[in-house]
C-alpha cells in the first residue's frame, strides 16, 4: 500500500471508529468525546499554521471567539437560525484571520507571537467593552429552541455527537488533503527554510497567508460549532488561556502530524478529568505529566509513533 | 489544611460508596449508614457540588465548601433527607464555564447525582446551566447573579438560597440617597456583574431623586487602580464601589491613598473586601464608610440564636474569621447561601417524596411551590420569600458602618425593598 | 481633576509599574537572550517571590521593615535556587529545545501554582510596607494673583512607591554592571552570542545556563517583593507579569538590556497616560493595539538592530 493510501485508511479508520463508538460509549464519555472532537478540530486548525508552516501564534483564541461570537451574536440579536449563523461565524473567522494575517505576517518568530497575542487580547477586551451586546465575561445562553438545525435538535446527545463528528471529519480530511498537495508541501518547506523556498521562486507570503486563513477559519468553525452544540457563548473562550490550549494539545499530540491534534486533545482532556477524580491537586498531576512527556516523548505522542513505528505518518 | 481534610473525607466517602455498591453485604456492614434503618433507603442522596477550588473563585470556593460540609453534617445528624443520608460529590470547575459544563455532565452521567449545586461565579453558572437543563438535572446555584431571574436560563436552574444583585442594589438606593448624598459616582468592574450594578443602581438612584455623576468601569484583571480615580468628579458626594477578584485589597487601599484626608462619603459592596481582614494595613481610612452586607460578618449586638448556631457549626469566630486561624477571613456575606440552599433542597425533597432521579421534575415543582421561608436555623441570614415563577428568592439586606474596624449594622431593608416585577415565568416551560 | 495634575499622577503610577516590570523583564530577557528558550513559568517565579516574601515577613514579626528587609534577601535567593533546580533537572535534559521547553514550563507552571494553592491558599495576602506615607503633590496654576501653588484633590503618591522606583533603578544599574564589567557577565554575553564558540573556548555552558536561569528568576522574585506591599501576594498573580515582560522583551529588541528597560518604561507609561484620555477598558484596548502595531512596523523591536 502506498503511503497516501495507508494514511487515508488510517484517518478514515479513525473516523469510522469514532462513528462506531457512538453506539457503545456510556453517556458521560459519549458527551466528552463530542466535546473533544470539536476542540480537536480547533487544534487541527492551529496545527496547520504552527505544525506545518512553523508560525507559532499566541492569538488563536481570537479566531475561535470570532466564530463563536459571529454565530452567537447573529442568533441573539439578528434572529438568525443556526445555518446562516454558522455561515456568519465562518465569514467572521475568514475576515478576522485575513485581517490579522496581513498585519502579523509582516513579522516572524517571536515578534509574530507577540503581535498575535496583542491582537487577541484586544479582541478579548473588545468583547468586554461591548458588554451591552455580548454580556461581557458572563456571556449568554443560546436557547434550546434556537439550536434546531434543519429540524435537528442539536442539544440532543446523539445529534450533538454526529454534528461534532461531521465537523471533525471535515477538518481532519481538509488537513490531510492539504498536506499531501503541493500547497501543503510548500508550507512544510517554508517551515524548514523560508529563504530557500523564496529563492526557488515561490511566493512564500501568499502561502503563509493562505495557511493562516485556513487555520483561522477552521478555528472559527470549531468555535461556532462549540457555541451552538453546548449552548453558551462567553468571553473566557477569547482569553489567552484558550490560545495556549491548542498549542499545548498540538505539542503533546505531535506538531506537524495530522492525527496529533486529536491525540493531544484527547490525552489532555482525560488527564485532567481522570486526575481530578483522584485528587483535588489534579493540576499537580497534570503538570508532572507534561514535564515527563516532554522528557520522554520529545516529538509528542504521534511524533513518537512516527519516529518508532510508522514512518509514513503524515 | 482544612481544605485537604475536607477533601479527604469526600474522597474516602466516595470510595466507600463504590465498595458499598460492589459488595453484596450492602448497607449493614457500614457503620456510617447503620443508623439509617430501611435497607433500600440506605442509598445516599448524592449532591453534586460544583466548587471553585482553583481559578479566581478559589477564595470563595473554600468557604462555600466549609459551609456546605457543615450543613450536610447537620442534615445527616438530623436523619438526612427522607431518612437517607446526604453525600456531597465535589468537583472542581476551575472557575471556568467550559469546565463547569463538563462537571455538570459528570454529575448527571458519571456520578449519578440527584442534583447539582453550589456554583457562585455567574459565567460558570451561565455556561453550565444549559447542560443542566438538557440533562434535566435540578441545578441549585448560589451565585447572586441576576441570570436566573432575568429568564435567560431554564426550568431546572434555581436560586433559592441567596438574593440576586438586582434586588441587593436597588434596595440600597433609598438609604444611600437619604443618608449619604444624592450625587453618586460609581466604580465597578467592567464586566457583566459590574454592569448589573451600574444599570440597576443608576435606575434606582434616579427614582429616589438622586443622580449618578460618573460611571468608572475598571478593566478585568487590573492590578493598579490609582490612574483611574481622577475620573471621579470633584463634586461627588458619595462614592459607590464594588470590586471582585484577587486585587480587591489593592483597589480599596489605593482609593484611600487617592483621597487622602478629603474623602467623600463612601458606600461599597462588601465584595470589595470579601475574604479580606478589615484591619489589613492601609484600610484605617474606611472608618465611617458604609457597606452592603449579605449577612453581617461581625457579630452584632442583636445577634440572633440562628446566626450563633450557624457561625458555630461552620467554625467562624466573632469577626468572621476561621476559628482555627484568625487570619483566614470567611466570605460571610455570601456563603450562607450554600447552607440555606441545602435546607431548601431538604424541605423540597421531603415535600415531593423524592425517591430518585425519576422524581427530579417533582423536586423542581416542589421548590417552585415554596413561598415563605421564616428566619430559622435553616435560614440564619433572615426570613425570605421565594418566587416560584422566577426561581429567585428575596430577602433582607444589611447596611453596616465601619466603626473602629468593626462592621456595625445600621440598617436592615425590608423584603419588599428587594422586589421588582417578574421578568420570566419558568413554570410555563416544559419540564 | 485638571489635565496637568492627572497626567502627572498617571505618569507616577506608570513609573511604578514600569520599575517592577523592568526588573521582571530583564530577568526574562536574560533567559530568552542567553538560553533562547521561552520560559512560560517566569510569571510563577514572580508569584513565588511575593508569596515567600509574605511568609518571611509574617514569621519575622517586629517592625514591618525588619520582615521586609529579610524578604528582600531571602525571597530572590530561594526562588533562584528553585529555578536552578528546575533547570538542572528538566531544561538541561530537554537540551533547551524551544518547543519542548514551552510544554515543560507550562507543566512547571501548573506544579508551582498547585503547590502554592495547597500550602499558601487562595487568599490575597498583604505585606506591610516598611514605610508608607502619603505625599500630597502641589501643582501651580495661574490664578487672579499670578502663579500660585495649590494641592489638587487626589494628587499624591506614597513614599513607598517612590522608593520602589529608586530601588528598581539601583538594581538595574547593578545588573548592567554585572553584565558589562565582570568576568561572569562576559561569559554570559559570550554564550549568548555563540554557544558553540563558547563551548570551544571551554566555557562551562551548562553552568552558565543554570546561573542565567537562576538570575532571571531571582530578578522576577525581587520585582515581586518590591510590589507586594502595594499589591498582594496571590497564587494567580503571575499571569500579567509573564505576558507584560514577554512583550517588553520583544518590543525592546531581543537581547538588548537598555532596550528592555526603555520598553518597560514605554509600556508602563503608555498604559498610564492613555488611560487619561479614554475610558479605562478602551484605554487598555488601545494600549494593546499600540504594542501590536509597533511590532508590525518594527518587527525587530524599538531598539533591536537585527530581525528577531
Amino acid at each position: 500500500m502506498s503511503a497516501a493510501r495507508r494514511s487515508l485508511a488510517l484517518h478514515g479508520g479513525l473516523i469510522a471508529l469514532l462513528f462506531a463508538l457512538q453506539f457503545v460509549l456510556p453517556d458521560y464519555h459519549h458527551g466528552n468525546l463530542a466535546r473533544i472532537m470539536v476542540l480537536a478540530s480547533y487544534a487541527v486548525g492551529y496545527n496547520i499554521l504552527f505544525g506545518y508552516t512553523g508560525l507559532l501564534s499566541l492569538g488563536h483564541a481570537l479566531f475561535f471567539a470570532a466564530g463563536m461570537y459571529g454565530m452567537g451574536l447573529t442568533i441573539q440579536h439578528l434572529g438568525f437560525t443556526p445555518a446562516p449563523a454558522l455561515v456568519a461565524g465562518l465569514v467572521t473567522g475568514i475576515v478576522v484571520s485575513a485581517g490579522l494575517a496581513l498585519l502579523a505576517l509582516r513579522t516572524s518568530g517571536v515578534a509574530f507571537m507577540i503581535v498575535t497575542l496583542m491582537f487577541a487580547q484586544a479582541g478579548y477586551l473588545t468583547i468586554l467593552y461591548f458588554g451591552e451586546y455580548t454580556r461581557g465575561d458572563e456571556g449568554f445562553v443560546i436557547q434550546q429552541a434556537e439550536r434546531v438545525l434543519w429540524g435537528i435538535d442539536l442539544s440532543d446527545p446523539t445529534n450533538r455527537y454526529f454534528a461534532a463528528l461531521i465537523l471533525f471529519a471535515i477538518c481532519l480530511m481538509t488537513c490531510l488533503h492539504l498536506v499531501q498537495r503541493p500547497f501543503g508541501k510548500t508550507l512544510v518547506a517554508v517551515r524548514e527554510n523560508e529563504e530557500r523556498v523564496r529563492m526557488l521562486g515561490y511566493d512564500t507570503f501568499a502561502h503563509k497567508l493562505g495557511a493562516m486563513i485556513v487555520s483561522g477559519t477552521i478555528s472559527a468553525a470549531a468555535g461556532a460549532v462549540y457555541g451552538l452544540l453546548f449552548g453558551y457563548v462567553g468571553a473566557s473562550f477569547a482569553s489567552v488561556q484558550y490560545s495556549i490550549f491548542p498549542l499545548l494539545w498540538v505539542l503533546l499530540g505531535g506538531a506537524g502530524t495530522v492525527l496529533g491534534p486529536f491525540i493531544g486533545t484527547l490525552f489532555m482532556f482525560y488527564l485532567i478529568d481522570f486526575s481530578s477524580g483522584i485528587t483535588t491537586a489534579y493540576m499537580l498531576i497534570a503538570g508532572v505529566a507534561l514535564v515527563v512527556l516532554t522528557l520522554f516523548a520529545p516529538q509528542g505522542l504521534t511524533g513518537e509513533l512516527r519516529r518508532r513505528l510508522w514512518r509514513w505518518l503524515p | 489544611m482544612t481544605e485537604n481534610s475536607s477533601t479527604r473525607t469526600t474522597t474516602s466517602r466516595r470510595g466507600a460508596i463504590r465498595t458499598l455498591a460492589g459488595a453484596a453485604a450492602g448497607a449493614a456492614t457500614m457503620p456510617l449508614w447503620a443508623r439509617y434503618t430501611h435497607a433500600q433507603s440506605a442509598e445516599p442522596i448524592r449532591i453534586g457540588f460544583q466548587v471553585h477550588r482553583t481559578g479566581i473563585g478559589a477564595a470563595y470556593g473554600r468557604w462555600y465548601d466549609r459551609t456546605t460540609q457543615a450543613a450536610v453534617k447537620l442534615i445527616n445528624e438530623g436523619g438526612g433527607i427522607n431518612g437517607r443520608p446526604v453525600e456531597i460529590v465535589a468537583e472542581d470547575d476551575g472557575t471556568d464555564p467550559k469546565r463547569g459544563a463538563e462537571v455538570v455532565e459528570k454529575f448527571a452521567n458519571q456520578h449519578g447525582c440527584d442534583i447539582g449545586f453550589g456554583t457562585l461565579f455567574s459565567h460558570v453558572v451561565i455556561g453550565s446551566a444549559p447542560r443542566a437543563g438538557e440533562l434535566k438535572l435540578p441545578y441549585f446555584v448560589v451565585s447572586e447573579g441576576h441570570h436566573v431571574a432575568s429568564g435567560m436560563l431554564n426550568r431546572y436552574t434555581l436560586q433559592p438560597g441567596i438574593t440576586d444583585v438586582k434586588s441587593q442594589v436597588q434596595a440600597m438606593a433609598p438609604y444611600v440617597t437619604q443618608n449619604l448624598g444624592k450625587k453618586v459616582t460609581m466604580v465597578f468592574p467592567d464586566f457583566a456583574f459590574g454592569h448589573d450594578h451600574r444599570d440597576f443602581f443608576t435606575e434606582a438612584v434616579k427614582r429616589e431623586g438622586g443622580e449618578v455623576l460618573a460611571h468608572i468601569a475598571i478593566p478585568p484583571a487590573e492590578t493598579s487602580f490609582t490612574k483611574y480615580f481622577p475620573k471621579i468628579p470633584r463634586e461627588t458626594e458619595v462614592l459607590y464601589h464594588v470590586m471582585v477578584g484577587p486585587a480587591v485589597l489593592t483597589f480599596v487601599k489605593e482609593l484611600g491613598e487617592f483621597f487622602g484626608p478629603q474623602r467623600p462619603e463612601m458606600f461599597g459592596f462588601i465584595d470589595s473586601l470579601e475574604a479580606v481582614a478589615m484591619d489589613s494595613p492601609g484600610l484605617e481610612y474606611l472608618d465611617g464608610t458604609y457597606f452592603w452586607e449579605g449577612m453581617p460578618r461581625h457579630v452584632q449586638a442583636d445577634q440572633s440564636d440562628h446566626d450563633k448556631f450557624y457561625r458555630d457549626a461552620v467554625g467562624v469566630d466573632d469577626r468572621g474569621a476561621s476559628v482555627s486561624d484568625p487570619t483566614d477571613i470567611s466570605t460571610y456575606a455570601h456563603m450562607f447561601g450554600c447552607w440555606e440552599t441545602l435546607h431548601v433542597v431538604k424541605e423540597a425533597m421531603e415535600t415531593a417524596g423524592y425517591a430518585g432521579p425519576g422524581d427530579r421534575a417533582a423536586l423542581v415543582e416542589a421548590v417552585e411551590a415554596m413561598t415563605d421561608m421564616p428566619h430559622s436555623r435553616a435560614h440564619p441570614q433572615g426570613a425570605k420569600v421565594f418566587n416560584g415563577k422566577t426561581h429567585q428568592v428575596f430577602g433582607h439586606q444589611y447596611i453596616s458602618r465601619v466603626e473602629d474596624g468593626r462592621l456595625v449594622k445600621v440598617h436592615t431593608t425590608s423584603i419588599e425593598d428587594t422586589y421588582y416585577p417578574d421578568e420570566v415565568d419558568y413554570t410555563t416551560r416544559a419540564l | 481633576m485638571d489635565f496637568g495634575p492627572y497626567i502627572l499622577l498617571a505618569s507616577l503610577e506608570g513609573a511604578v509599574t514600569a520599575a517592577v516590570l523592568a526588573l521582571t523583564a530583564v530577568g526574562l530577557s536574560l533567559v530568552f537572550g542567553v538560553m533562547r528558550v521561552v520560559n512560560i513559568a517566569h510569571g510563577e517565579f514572580f508569584m513565588l517571590g511575593a508569596v515567600i516574601a509574605w511568609w518571611v515577613a509574617q514569621s519575622m514579626g517586629g517592625h514591618p521593615a525588619v520582615g521586609f528587609a529579610a524578604a528582600l534577601v531571602i525571597a530572590p535567593l530561594a526562588v533562584a535556587a528553585i529555578a536552578v533546580a528546575a533547570d538542572m533537572t528538566i531544561l538541561k535534559r530537554l537540551d533547551y529545545d524551544p518547543e519542548r521547553t514551552i510544554v515543560a514550563t507550562i507543566g512547571l507552571l501548573y506544579i508551582i501554582q498547585q503547590v502554592t494553592l495547597m500550602t499558601y491558599g487562595p487568599d490575597a495576602r498583604p505585606v506591610e510596607a516598611p514605610f508608607d506615607t502619603r505625599l500630597a503633590i502641589p501643582w501651580i496654576e495661574r490664578g487672579e494673583g499670578g502663579w500660585q501653588l495649590y494641592w489638587p484633590w487626589g494628587l499624591g503618591t506614597t513614599s513607598y512607591k517612590l522608593a520602589v522606583i529608586g530601588a528598581a533603578g539601583a538594581v538595574l544599574i547593578g545588573v548592567w554592571l554585572l553584565m558589562s564589567r565582570t568576568r561572569i557577565g562576559l561569559v554570559m554575553r559570550a554564550t549568548q552570542m555563540d554557544r558553540d564558540m563558547a563551548l570551544a573556548f571551554a566555557i562551562p555552558v551548562e553552568k552558565v545556563y543554570a546561573l542565567v536561569f537562576g538570575l532571571g528568576a531571582g530578578l522576577a522574585a525581587l520585582g515581586a517583593v518590591l510590589i507586594v506591599p502595594i499589591q498582594q501576594a496571590h497564587y494567580l498573580m503571575g499571569a500579567d507579569p509573564l505576558l507584560l515582560s514577554f512583550i517588553v522583551v520583544i518590543i525592546g529588541g531581543l537581547g538588548s538590556l537598555p532596550g528592555t528597560v526603555l520598553a518597560a518604561v514605554f509600556i508602563g507609561l503608555s498604559d498610564g497616560i492613555i488611560s487619561v484620555f479614554f475610558s479605562p477598558t478602551l484605554a487598555k484596548i488601545l494600549a494593546t493595539l499600540l504594542v501590536g502595531m509597533v511590532l508590525v512596523f518594527r518587527p525587530q523591536g524599538l531598539f533591536g538592530s537585527r530581525a528577531a
